[in-house]
């Protein structure tokens, strides 16, 4: 699924439809677990799919415009920044967007 | 997704002073925030140093996230976004080295040198490490399983070990305010503790050896083991903590070791530097460094007139000199030093002390009250009519009084009795109404009496707005109550409730009535649409969307907009995430009653899906637990048998008990009823969960009297209804309802009144509160006697959800949404859940 571009770290994760509207999904990217996020407003997110406090399941997190809230534990965490608004530790966020056939694009670093 | 924007913001032309703070813990802070207040900003531009990677936080607040009860998020005092708002540069996880008092320059370990006009020192102290024979590995790091108390990194390194499985025992070195917290505190993680501590007795910096007896009497009842006058003489293992060795006494075996043995000062830097130092860095009563016109020091750190201070309370007015000072606000101010008078919890035991511990000379009287079987103790130690002393354990009412008078010498009744106890005279608001404005009410913060009434004049006038402007009852909490009591007499009584504490949701400003009737009166029928309407700038707000959802179902049923990504990862998936990412599910089977061929097919899915764990639950059902989600609609669809909803915030089941047809004692066909109750109100939302239970006889085998709802055959083929019962977290006997002829009445007031708690209750309030919240006798009129002419009404809205009931698992043939039941594990799993 991850098929990495020459340089620069892109990953294409397939297309944006796979994620329903307000939900997240997980994927494995060259060997990193990666949760994206489809927004009311169709912008994505991609953060880092294991919660730091007790490895919950990222992707099964609920969302609004700002912040995922890991199902475990409610502790939530900026989707733009990665950073935990509850004092947990922090994620890893990821630059994300779609191209122009609705693929859903991941850039790792 | 940019990175942050940087945030540079020094004008060209910046002529301001350099001010810089080494150190950024609670002195520096404070005394940053003293400065600022007296318009410090205006003329310096700060710079702050502070070897914890962090912002600034409330220190003190560290034994309430060991215990669990507090976040490590929630004891910060300044965010990062407070120093970009002042425009302060915040080197965190800096540590400065040396400072060239000459050419004003520090140094710190990143290999930068900062310029300074204007310096203090705020490294405050750190735990005093014991020379113990092991305490360190041969590299010179402490042996794992060996923990100071004194930064969020100890208390969080100390919550991750304890938390491993095999740590069973911890010995906490040291039996006073920390080493006591520290104990408490690890207890919540299910640790064994011993206190060993070298002095007489718990607490010798704060009080006598009485008082001490009555503490240790309250700590052992808690379960904590105390070694009074016990030396550690080594610690055992080594790879790894695996005991400690006494002196003169038995060997403790334990996992866990937390050194608490008191503070020493942070003088390295001073010292270094050639700065005076000699138990701490020496300052005058201006809060300077003798002969260094341009350097302060402030807090743990420095010894003014002979005496350091280990104490929050002393720190508060160090920093308003210092900044009185430092901005030229008030130059003839001064600092006299603190007379220290502590109110504090520890381990959950109200502690005060201020002064002498006990009297000194033949001519000072000496008031005392013991009730070690309460853990009460009063000691109070008089000269010449004034209070030059106090203890007081367990019972911290008068302590307002007694600090007062301790503080200011203020005249003593004759009848000295009086001053342990309210004997009939003036009661508490009185109290409250003579405190001095000066008196300090909240002893970690430094919150005055005037800080809050000024508050409160100023608008303030809710309890938790007052705590959060001027952070009163922010600390260990110990002076909420006098908080509470000082608003109320500074706001006349006229204490607003806080509005937030009574929205159904966080996100949307509305209690629930109000918020029912705007849905309702908007036609708003998903969770997007409220938000749009109904939240401040239309914005959606996560923790939100589990309690509207269920709220639009059951105010909408079919003509509910269900928009999934507003439901819990539970809802949408039908099933019960589990602490490793996998599911628990529960089929349904009505009144615990099953058959060989459903417990075939159930051991046959268990055997075909490799179930880890197949559990018989406390609702007469099976769980199969540890089902991975893509596994989820195939599990369903072999077991055949429609969901049991132990997963929502729901109707849950009913318990039976065996029934007339086989119990000799049986009265009632208990079994048939509670079937068909479950038949009837099976998968319904409400704002929490409701566990339901039919038993046969007063014997009451099913646990009637402890349900949502509960019901119990009696002779003469009679049926008693229960409500609001709870045998969980809470427990709480129901309230009898009524008593009914027919099994019929018993499912429509059942309905009647599961509906009115749906319309009523707020979010997540289960039965066992609403219930009393809201009072038998008043839900007995309204559903038995239809007081209010609205039973009609709950009837029909309860039929309406019962009738747009579906089997949520017949979604596994035609997932609702791409990936419903796609996995969303990290390929290595953390943690395993120990399989049996």
């Amino acid at each position: 699924m991850s098929a990495g571009l020459s340089g620069g770290g892109l990953h294409v994760l397939g297309p944006v439809d796979q994620i329903p509207v307000g939900e997240g999904r997980a994927y494995g990217v060259a060997g990193e677990q990666i949760a994206v996020f489809r927004l009311r407003d169709g912008s994505l997110r991609a953060v880092s799919a294991v919660c730091p406090h007790k490895g919950g399941p990222i992707a099964d997190g609920t969302i609004d415009r700002d912040v995922v809230m890991c199902p475990l534990h409610q502790h939530a965490f900026d989707l733009e920044t990665g950073c935990s608004t509850t004092g947990a530790g922090p994620l890893r966020s990821y630059p994300v967007f779609a191209d122009g056939s609705q693929n859903v694009v991941v850039r790792l670093p | 997704m940019t990175a942050l924007a940087s945030r540079g913001r020094s004008t060209p032309a910046d002529t301001r002073r350099r001010l810089v703070v080494i150190g950024n813990g609670m002195a520096g802070a404070r005394a940053v925030e003293e400065i600022l207040a007296r318009g410090g900003a205006v003329q310096h531009r700060i710079t702050m140093f502070g070897d914890e990677p962090y912002g600034n936080y409330n220190r003190i607040m560290l034994s309430h996230v060991l215990s669990g009860e507090e976040d490590a998020g929630g004891i910060f005092l300044n965010s990062l976004d407070w120093y970009r708002e002042n425009g302060i540069t915040l080197h965190a996880g800096v540590r400065v080295e040396k400072i060239d008092r000459f050419a004003k320059l520090v140094f710190s370990d990143d290999g930068r040198a900062t310029p300074y006009n204007v310096l203090i020192i705020a490294t405050g102290s750190r735990s005093s490490m014991p020379a113990v024979e092991g305490l360190y590995t041969p590299g010179g790091r402490l042996l794992p399983g060996v923990f100071a108390f004194r930064t969020i990194d100890d208390t969080q390194g100390m919550v991750s070990y304890a938390q491993q499985d095999h740590q069973r025992r911890a010995v906490v070195i040291g039996g006073g305010l920390l080493g006591l917290e520290a104990a408490r505190g690890l207890q919540s993680h299910g640790v064994g503790v011993d206190v060993v501590h070298s002095g007489g007795h718990l607490m010798n910096a704060q009080m006598g050896p009485d008082g001490g007896a009555v503490l240790r009497r309250s700590v052992e009842a808690l379960g904590i083991r105390v070694h009074t006058s016990s030396r550690t003489t080594a610690i055992l293992g080594g790879d790894k903590v695996r005991g400690v060795q006494l002196r003169d006494q038995p060997d403790i075996d334990c996992d866990l070791v937390v050194v608490a043995a008191g503070i020493r000062p942070n003088v390295e830097v001073a010292v270094t530097s050639g700065l005076p130092v000699e138990r701490a860095i020496v300052v005058d009563d201006h809060m300077r460094v003798p002969d260094e016109d341009e350097i302060y020091a402030v807090g743990e750190c420095v010894q003014h007139r002979g005496e350091v201070y280990g104490l929050v309370a002393p720190l508060w007015e160090q920093a308003a000199v210092l900044a009185d000072h430092v901005t030229g606000a008030d130059p003839s101010s001064v600092y006299l030093g603190s007379r220290t008078a502590t109110k504090l919890k520890v381990a959950g035991v109200d502690v005060a002390s201020m002064g002498l511990q006990a009297p000194e000379r033949d001519t000072d009287e000496h008031v005392v009250f013991s009730e070690p079987s309460r853990g009460v103790f009063k000691s109070i130690v008089i000269r010449d009519s004034k209070i030059v002393g106090a203890t007081l354990l367990g019972d911290s009412r008068k302590v307002a009084y007694l600090t007062q008078a301790f503080d200011r010498g203020l005249p003593l009744p004759e009848e000295r009795v009086s001053l342990l106890f309210d004997l009939g005279g003036p009661g508490e608001e009185a109290g409250v109404a003579e405190l001095d404005g000066d008196a300090q009410v909240c002893n970690c913060n430094g919150v005055s009496k005037r800080a809050i009434t000024d508050t409160v004049r100023g608008g303030c006038t809710t309890l938790s707005g007052v705590m959060d402007v001027t952070r009163a009852g922010k600390g260990c909490g110990s002076c909420k109550l006098l908080v509470r009591q000082v608003v109320e007499w500074a706001a006349d009584g006229a204490v607003d409730e806080d509005p937030a504490a009574a929205y159904y949701v966080p996100g949307v400003p509305l209690e629930k009535a109000a918020l029912m009737s705007a849905i309702r009166d908007q036609g708003l029928r998903s969770v997007s649409a409220v938000f749009a309407a109904l939240a401040p700038a239309g914005a959606e707000d996560a923790k939100s969307k589990m309690g509207l959802a269920s709220l639009l179902k059951m105010m909408w049923a079919g003509e509910y907009i269900d928009e999934r990504d507003a439901r819990f990862v539970n809802d949408r998936v039908h099933a019960n995430i589990q602490r490793d990412g996998t599911f628990s599910v529960v089929p349904q089977m009505k009144g615990g009653v099953t058959s060989p061929e459903q417990l075939r097919r159930i051991a046959d899915v268990a055997d075909k899906y490799n179930i880890p764990m197949v559990k018989l639950t406390g609702g007469q059902r099976i769980d199969l637990l540890g089902v991975p989600k893509e596994d989820l609609p195939k599990v369903w669809a072999d077991l055949g048998m429609p969901s049991g909803y132990a997963y929502g915030k729901s109707f849950r089941t009913v318990k039976t008990c065996v029934g007339q047809e086989f119990c000799r004692f049986g009265t009632g066909d208990s079994t048939k009823l509670g079937i068909e109750i479950e038949s009837r109100f099976q998968g319904i939302e409400s704002p929490a969960k409701l566990k339901l239970a039919v038993s046969g006889c007063p014997r009451n085998c099913a646990e009637s009297l402890v349900k949502d709802v509960g019901v119990v055959a009696v002779d003469g083929g009679r049926w008693e209804i229960y409500i609001g019962g709870a045998a969980g977290a809470h427990i709480r006997k129901g309230d009898l309802l009524a008593t009914v002829d027919d099994p019929g009445t018993v499912t429509l007031l059942a309905g009647r009144f599961m509906q009115y708690y749906r319309e009523h209750a707020n979010w997540l309030e289960r039965t066992y509160s609403f219930v009393p919240r809201v009072g038998i006798e008043h839900l007995r009129a309204v559903i038995v006697d239809d007081a209010e002419g609205i039973a009609a009404g709950l009837d029909e809205a309860m039929q309406r959800s019962v009738d747009s009931y579906t089997d949520p698992w017949a979604e596994r043939n035609d997932p609702f949404t791409p990936g419903q039941f796609r996995t969303s594990l990290p390929l290595e799993v953390l943690p395993r859940v120990p399989v049996r």
